[in-house]
């Protein structure tokens, strides 16, 4: 039978799929049982800390370690002199497939020179946390400084300072999507033409665990083993094996409960390489535990775009074509593909309408600072943020309803799948109804009746940003077996850093096989319990995951039918199953017993243990999950106050598993969208020190910040996965800051206000009234 | 470093640790007593991810040395179950789906709990008003609220 069938039926008991399921992982969380990685105790081990750049840009002249190891309790100090020695590389590698230059990734030490302000330059072991500090504060570190080079838009420019001396231009990659000729040809013939200059503001993630690793080495069987705070234990072992400069075999990378990622703990740092290279030089585990401060000092951060657009319209409203110029700053180093990751933000910036012609380009740029990696989205808020913006703002210079031009160039739903001008093709929509009830939601009409200028004084704006969203992408593996007992053994490539999967999966493996949820177990997040996997980044866990555990545990279903046909003396396709028991005619045989005689020494030829099955799955084409949110907003005009007074969410995920979890992944997308579109501000200051390098210096949103979200959903199913599931991780993050910002600028559009770039604190409405007064 | 022994009684159970004079409360209680159920998030007192009472009164334990807790009494979210009986409060965090990744939930749990003692039927507005010293980076807090509202018209609801 297949997935989409078994998981169709309505009428079993055991049927979780679609339904609010309460999360079995929550139980070890709210006793405080569960395991971090900062938790987990190791005798003999010591602690590893940073000696970090002072400077944004700078020659490493000398480094004294001497006073540090004098400090009674040091057991070592290194230099890059220390890893050259050593077999290990040190260089955290970096895909440069298309990049324009073949420049070194990040050190895990500086090498002769810092290149941003926390750089890693030296690195102490102590026996314990506050003498590692103490010797960090010991070692002397001469520099002589450089020009930095902060602005990624003139980073570019002849007389800018180099970051590194084989890229002249700082443009380590530089990427055309899209027909440049039709689009030129398209603002030819367009009767108007929009244009705007904004900002994607650089952000920094802040899972709320901090980056932290443990790693012992194994002297006598050559292997390590590294727990650390990993959205991909397969991803860091396959990175930390090509640091370390071992194959990856030797590495068993564990990820245990981790505390919220966001992307940024999708790739390799330095402080994780270093914790498993000490690891082997001592013969002692070593644990190295990022402060808030060294996890914003470094990162990495996320967005930093630059953006000149223009969209271009016919007197009608409708759309005819979209350029789009961005440079997207990198920061001092590429991590694994963050470079090359400006290369393909494009994608999205089709958003949800029909646009013949498209052009985007980028170049990607070194600057002394942070580097950049993703952060949730990875290049979709960044493109959707351009085109809602955009339409926006042509919507006010035409004298059009924002909405109405929406509506007006929205893809019709008979026309999936569609390839957009920007060569991506979206494998199902159906945008009119999500853009009505988020209209209906939020009371748009009555809105726009009562206008902007309300008895109370405050001025009133409503804003509607519509997304799409793409998920699911590359191969996942999964392993189903079935115990001796016929408990049913689940183990996949994704790691959960909070998305609930333990349940999730849990949920498909119970209904494909009726069996009840307790007699399922999900086991993620170690190398040694996956042969190969991805893992949890891009909203790809329930698309790519999911499908896999699902077609694993039919096959698992499949195989015991094989093997209970034999035993019975049946074909199998006349046996009947039902919650744990073949049957046909008065016989039948349950799956416990299946399993059991599968384990035994005499076990028919060709039966697997348990009738393990594995698999790789991967999609057929991205599933493209879209919506659309609308907020209302209320600005005092004297102090520029802004109050968040309706925030509604519609949001399209496809099938959904668990309509719970997929509303607080809705809720805490929004909440970090809104953390960028209201406060959250990365300053750097004039000679390149990080100015934001505490929570108190973020404007991170807390609990009184953020507003009520009423949720709404539609259901266009993904065409390309059985599940018909699509991701729904980054659609908040994606569609909150436009919504916003349109908002804001809608309610002083009567001033003449036109754009506001992000943060819109309340300090920067009111500077915006001042001005436009 | 002279180091200092302190008593301290940690969920119930009676403990003496010898800690320099800098060291924090919340090292003390995760790294010495070894009762991990305080996060570390910010060290700076504003995330409050190590929210713990000492003597009744919710405090963040990175914002105290261990010294200043001398002969105190810490209960922390560890202590909050009763045997395999999860606290009314616990109960309707998961009922809710209170947390994600679980980080913040420690402190948002014990933050409820003073907020719940000294005013057993908040509004919304005052349920987020108590939670501000608690940054969630997963659930927008909505789910909290909920969690949290749901347990006081739970307990508003027993004999
Ligand atoms: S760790 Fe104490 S408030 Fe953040
Ligand atoms: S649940 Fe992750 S920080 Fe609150």
């Amino acid at each position: 039978m297949s997935s989409a069938a078994a998981l169709e039926r309505r009428d079993v008991d055991n049927e979780h799929v679609g339904r609010r399921v309460e999360r079995r992982e929550d139980d070890a969380y709210l006793r405080a049982s569960a395991t971090y990685t900062d938790d987990i105790r190791h005798d003999g081990t010591v602690q590893l800390a940073f000696v970090r750049s002072s400077h944004a840009h700078a020659t490493v002249d000398e480094i004294d370690v001497g006073p540090a190891l004098a400090i009674d309790g040091v057991v070592a100090a290194y230099t890059w002199a220390d890893i050259a020695d050593s077999p290990s590389p040190g260089v955290l590698p970096i895909r440069t497939g298309s990049l324009e230059r073949n420049v070194p990734g990040h050190p895990v030490l500086a090498i002769d020179r810092v290149r941003y302000h926390g750089q890693p330059v030296a690195a102490v072991v102590a026996t314990g946390p506050y003498i590692a500090a103490d010797a960090v504060d010991a070692v002397s570190v001469t520099y002589t400084p450089k020009t930095p080079v902060l602005d990624p838009v003139t980073a570019p420019d002849e007389d800018a300072p180099n970051v590194h001396d084989g890229v002249p231009d700082n443009v380590i990659a530089r990427t055309g999507r899209g027909d440049p000729t039709a689009t030129d040809r398209a603002f030819d013939c367009a009767d108007h033409v929009t244009s705007i200059t904004l900002e994607n503001n650089r952000l920094i993630p802040n899972a709320l665990e901090p980056r932290v690793a443990q790693a012992r080495y194994d002297t006598v069987r050559d292997r390590f083993t590294v727990e650390l705070a990993s959205q991909s234990v397969h991803g860091h072992r396959r990175k930390l094996a090509e640091t370390l400069g071992v194959p990856s075999r030797k590495l068993r990378v564990i990820a245990p409960s981790v505390g919220g990622g966001f992307g940024h703990k999708g790739h390799h740092h330095p402080g994780e390489a270093m914790a498993a290279w000490a690891a082997r030089d001592l013969g002692r585990p070593v644990k190295w535990t990022a402060t808030r401060r060294e996890n914003y000092l470094e990162g990495a951060h996320g967005r930093d775009h630059h953006t000149e657009a223009a969209i271009a319209l016919a007197a009608d409203g409708r759309i005819r074509g979209l350029r789009v110029d961005t440079i997207a700053n990198v920061g001092a180093y590429g991590l694994g593909g963050s470079a090359a990751m400006s290369g393909w933000y494009g994608s999205l910036l089709s958003s949800e309408y029909a646009i013949p012609a498209i052009h985007c380009a980028t170049r990607g740029v070194f600057t002394n600072t942070c580097p950049i990696h993703s952060y949730r989205g990875a290049g979709r808020p960044e493109a959707i943020y351009v085109t809602e913006r955009l339409v926006d703002a042509a919507a006010h210079e035409l004298g059009f309803d924002p909405v109405t031009i929406r509506r007006h160039n929205l893809i019709p739903s008979d026309a999936f799948p569609y390839e957009t001008a920007i060569g991506t093709t979206y494998d199902s929509g159906n945008y009119e109804p999500a853009l009505d009830r988020a209209l209906d939601g939020i009371e748009y009409d009555r809105l726009r009746e009562a206008g902007r200028n309300r008895a109370d004084g405050r001025l009133r704006g409503v804003g509607v940003a519509c997304y799409t969203e793409s998920t699911g992408g590359g191969h996942e593996s999964a392993v189903v077996r079935l115990e001796p007992d016929g408990h049913v053994d689940v183990a996949v490539g994704t790691h959960s850093h909070g998305q609930g999967h333990e349940t999730t999966y849990a949920q498909l493996v119970a209904d494909v096989m009726e069996r009840p949820l307790a007699n399922v177990s999900v086991n993620e997040g170690d190398t040694t319990a996956t042969p190969t996997g991805t893992g949890t980044f891009g909203s790809r866990s329930a698309v790519v995951g999911g499908n896999a555990v699902v077609s694993c545990a039919e096959t698992v279903l499949d195989d015991a039918r094989s093997l209970a046909a034999d035993i019975l003396g049946v074909d199998a396709v006349t046996l009947s199953y039902r919650e744990g028991h073949f049957a046909a005619d008065d016989e039948s045989i349950s799956l416990a017993d299946l399993a059991a005689r599968s384990y035994a020494w005499n076990a028919p030829d060709g039966v697997e243990p348990g009738f393990r099955t594995a698999t790789s799955y991967a999609p057929d084409g991205t599933a493209y999950t879209f919506g659309t949110h609308a907020v209302e907003v209320a600005i005092e005009p004297d102090t520029g106050a802004l109050d968040i007074v309706r925030y509604v969410a519609v949001d399209d995920c496809g099938r959904r598993i668990n309509p719970t979890l997929v509303e607080g992944q809705v809720h805490g997308g929004v909440a970090q969208g809104l953390g960028q579109a209201r406060s959250e501000r990365t300053v750097y200051d004039e000679s390149g020190r990080l100015a934001t390098d505490r929570m108190l210096a973020y404007a991170l949103p807390r609990s009184i910040d953020v507003p009520r979200i009423e949720t709404e959903h539609t259901v266009t199913p993904a065409p390309g996965n059985e599940l018909g599931v699509k991701g729904i991780g980054e659609a908040g993050t994606i569609a909150a800051p436009p919504a916003l910002v349109n908002a804001v600028v809608d309610a002083l559009a009567d001033r003449g206000v036109r754009h506001v770039d992000m943060p819109v604190t309340d300090e920067c409405i009111h500077q915006t009234i001042q001005s436009s007064d | 470093m002279a180091e200092h022994e302190v008593e301290l009684t940690v969920d119930g159970e009676a403990a003496s640790v010898a800690v320099e004079p800098r060291t924090l409360l919340v090292h003390a209680i995760r790294d010495q007593l070894g009762v991990t159920a305080p996060k570390i998030g910010c060290e700076t007192g504003k995330c409050g991810a190590c929210t713990v009472t000492l003597d009744g009164t919710l405090v963040k334990s990175c914002m105290l040395l261990a010294v200043q807790a001398e002969g105190g009494t810490v209960r922390t979210a560890a202590g909050m179950a009763d045997g395999d009986e999860l606290h009314p409060i616990q109960q309707a965090f998961r009922a809710t789906h209170g947390l994600q990744c679980g980080y913040c939930t420690p402190g948002m749990l014990l933050a409820a709990e003073r907020l719940l003692a000294d005013q057993p039927n908040p509004s919304r507005a005052e349920i987020r008003s108590a939670l501000k010293g608690n940054i969630c980076r997963c659930t927008g807090y909505q789910h909290i609220v909920d969690a949290i509202e749901r347990a006081a018209a739970d307990a508003g609801g027993a004999p």
